[in-house]
């Protein structure tokens, strides 16, 4: 079996067949001498057809799974592709360093930010290592402190979202996963610096709203952001976990719906494909997203800056008065 | 973020003690057993007299229950639920469970005196759809804290939540900070915010406005938990303490101040409320 093909979602695989094919011929070229750039350039071209004619009718679903990728670019190479320099700090200085939630301050051309993202793992023991992605109250507790350091410093926070949900295991609850999150969400309210989160790949419901407060939030093209997984909300409605397909269809967790929904404020896009078919264009994308919008933060007075933020999360949410609807009646 | 608890056991239990006590004589106590007088147990405020199990009680008989006889004033009670992603079912379950409850949304807002001290008070209702919160709950407990600031006044919440309500997706989930930022504000105002847990305080309501007050109490044996056992179940197979999740557990974890059996809120909220700076004297004369 090729060493990628667990990589490879049932919707890429035509494009994995032509990139074979791709590279199977470049292989053999590059053997015999022979010239046959023609024939790569008009299969590239196909598959540049393809990648844009299956990228244009992707589902709900099929967007989680890419969100999911195993391939996908994670917050930590992001991190080395967008910032000139990178020091960790480890700990929330209370129980322990959480490795689903990495931090630290960096440098992005030269200007300093406090960084602070959840990671996943990309082999099978790097993802033990990071507990899938799943933050536990330390996590929570050590972006605080980061952030509040970020504050004091006059340093803007720059938040990268990725996990499937935070941590609910025993230990968790024993050292208050919900007053963590919802701590760290008050917290950030109030904190007196520019603060721009971006949802990379999963925005698992409360987890990740708990680094997720920000005077701009943004997310990948192919990232997706729910107030609970599909196959969650497929479990508790209909009592079945493998109906996530439809869930993800009711929920509306893509990029375009969150932005219709005034939960975003913009949908960086990802090279044709998928940010992990071209890493770096997908991270310089990213890098001048966070760039425009800090340099229009920066301008404001932190009074203002807080005043923005409450209302912005103010406004969120649906509801009727009875007056209106009278009124429509 | 939103759980349904209980199981199909306790559920039943609660649904048929709910149709049972309109016009039955007596009712059987879903932990113990006992039978139970329905007129001894509205007397113990719904309070089995054997075991101590503590019946979950709707927003209005829990308001009636705590505050100064005639003195709640509804506040936003003309906000309605809507539906905003058109998601299956859930305009019938919100009729369904006006009809049942009376209710427009799963809290109760409004103002209160308590022991003779003015209060904003928040009491929600599990029984009008898992006690979620949605764009109707979020926005009145923002609106209970702006009031407050507003009029210099303490909040109490009462809080009864399957957490978020995944009806409304991601603006559900946005109620977290919204509700969180607006306690941020309620804090640098320096105005006391109580919580008090019953049963169940789970998931997205408790990691947000209920787990950030600066006293929280809890009645007893309420389930109190981050993960829903229908999520946990599916996210991992691990061994649990007998009384994972329970408000005695979060006791024991340093989560509550305090457990409160109902029959002591009252006073308690009254001690507190004075500990803060706030007395009847003072508000009868403002």
């Amino acid at each position: 079996m090729p060493p990628n093909t667990w990589s490879v979602l049932d919707f890429e695989k035509p494009i994995a067949e032509l990139d074979d094919q791709i590279a199977e011929i470049k292989r053999i070229t590059a053997v015999s001498g022979e010239d046959r750039t023609e024939d790569i350039a008009a299969l590239e071209t196909d598959r540049d057809r393809l990648l844009a004619e299956i990228f244009a009718n992707l589902t709900p679903w099929d967007k989680t799974l890419l969100a999911r990728h195993p391939k996908r670019p994670y917050t930590l190479d992001y991190a080395r592709l967008i910032f000139d320099d990178y020091t960790e700090i480890h700990g929330d200085r209370l129980f322990a360093d959480d490795h689903a939630m990495v931090g630290g301050i960096a440098s992005m051309d030269g200007r300093m930010v406090m960084f602070v993202g959840q990671q996943k793992g990309r082999d099978l023991k790097d993802r033990q290592y990071r507990n899938f992605g799943s933050a536990k109250p330390e996590g929570y507790r050590k972006a605080m402190r980061l952030m509040t350091l970020a504050a004091k410093f006059g340093r803007p926070v720059i938040c990268f979202v990725d996990t499937p949900a935070a941590d609910c295991s025993v230990g968790a609850e024993e050292r208050g996963i919900s007053e963590a999150i919802a701590r760290s969400m008050m917290h950030m309210s109030t904190l007196e610096t520019p603060i721009i989160a971006v949802v990379l790949g999963e925005g698992g419901s409360g987890g990740a709203i708990g680094i997720g407060v920000g005077d701009r939030v943004l997310m990948m093209e192919h990232s997706i952001y729910s107030v609970i997984p599909p196959e969650g909300c497929a479990a508790i409605l209909w009592r079945d976990p493998t109906k996530g397909k439809e869930a993800a269809e009711a929920l509306q967790i893509t990029s375009d719906a969150a932005l219709k929904l005034g939960i975003i404020d913009e949908v960086i896009p990802e090279p044709l494909g998928g940010a992990h078919r071209n890493v770096d264009l997908a991270a310089r994308n990213l890098k001048s997203a966070i760039t425009k919008h800090l340099n229009e933060l920066e301008k404001l007075s932190i009074s203002k800056l807080l005043d923005q933020r409450y209302r912005k999360f103010r406004c969120m949410g649906a509801y009727r008065s009875r007056q209106a609807v009278e009124v429509s009646a | 973020m939103t759980q349904w608890f209980g199981g199909k056991a306790s559920r039943k239990a609660a649904r048929k003690s709910a149709d049972a006590l309109p016009d039955g004589l007596w009712t059987k106590c879903p932990k113990c057993n006992e039978i139970l007088f329905n007129k001894e147990l509205e007397k113990n405020l719904r309070v089995c007299n054997k075991c101590g199990y503590h019946y979950r009680l709707g927003a209005l008989e829990r308001i009636n229950m705590t505050v100064d006889d005639g003195t709640f004033i509804e506040m936003d009670s003309d906000l309605l639920p809507s539906d905003p992603l058109e998601f299956p079912e859930y305009a019938s379950k919100v009729n369904r469970d006006t009809a049942k409850t009376g209710l427009s949304d799963a809290i109760v807002t409004g103002t209160a005196d308590i022991g003779g001290i003015k209060v904003v008070i928040g009491v929600a209702d599990f029984a009008f759809m898992g006690g979620s919160m949605g764009g109707v709950v979020g926005e009145k407990v923002v609106r209970a804290m702006e009031a407050a600031i507003d009029a210099k006044l303490p909040v109490v919440m009462f809080t009864a939540s399957g957490g978020a309500r995944m009806q409304e997706g991601l603006l559900s989930l946005m109620q977290m900070p919204k509700t969180c930022a607006a306690a941020a504000r309620l804090n640098k105002a320096g105005l006391p915010y109580i919580v008090v847990f019953t049963d169940p305080t789970m998931a997205g309501v408790l990691a947000s406005y209920a787990s950030v007050g600066d006293f929280i109490f809890s009645e007893p044996g309420a389930l109190v938990g981050f993960a829903g056992q229908r999520v946990g179940q599916q996210a991992q197979v691990v061994r649990q303490p007998e009384n994972f999740q329970r408000a005695e557990f979060q006791l024991e974890h340093g989560m509550i101040d305090r457990i409160v059996p109902r029959r002591e809120v009252r006073s308690i909220l009254t001690k507190v409320l004075q500990f803060c700076g706030f007395d009847k004297e003072e508000n009868d004369a403002a």
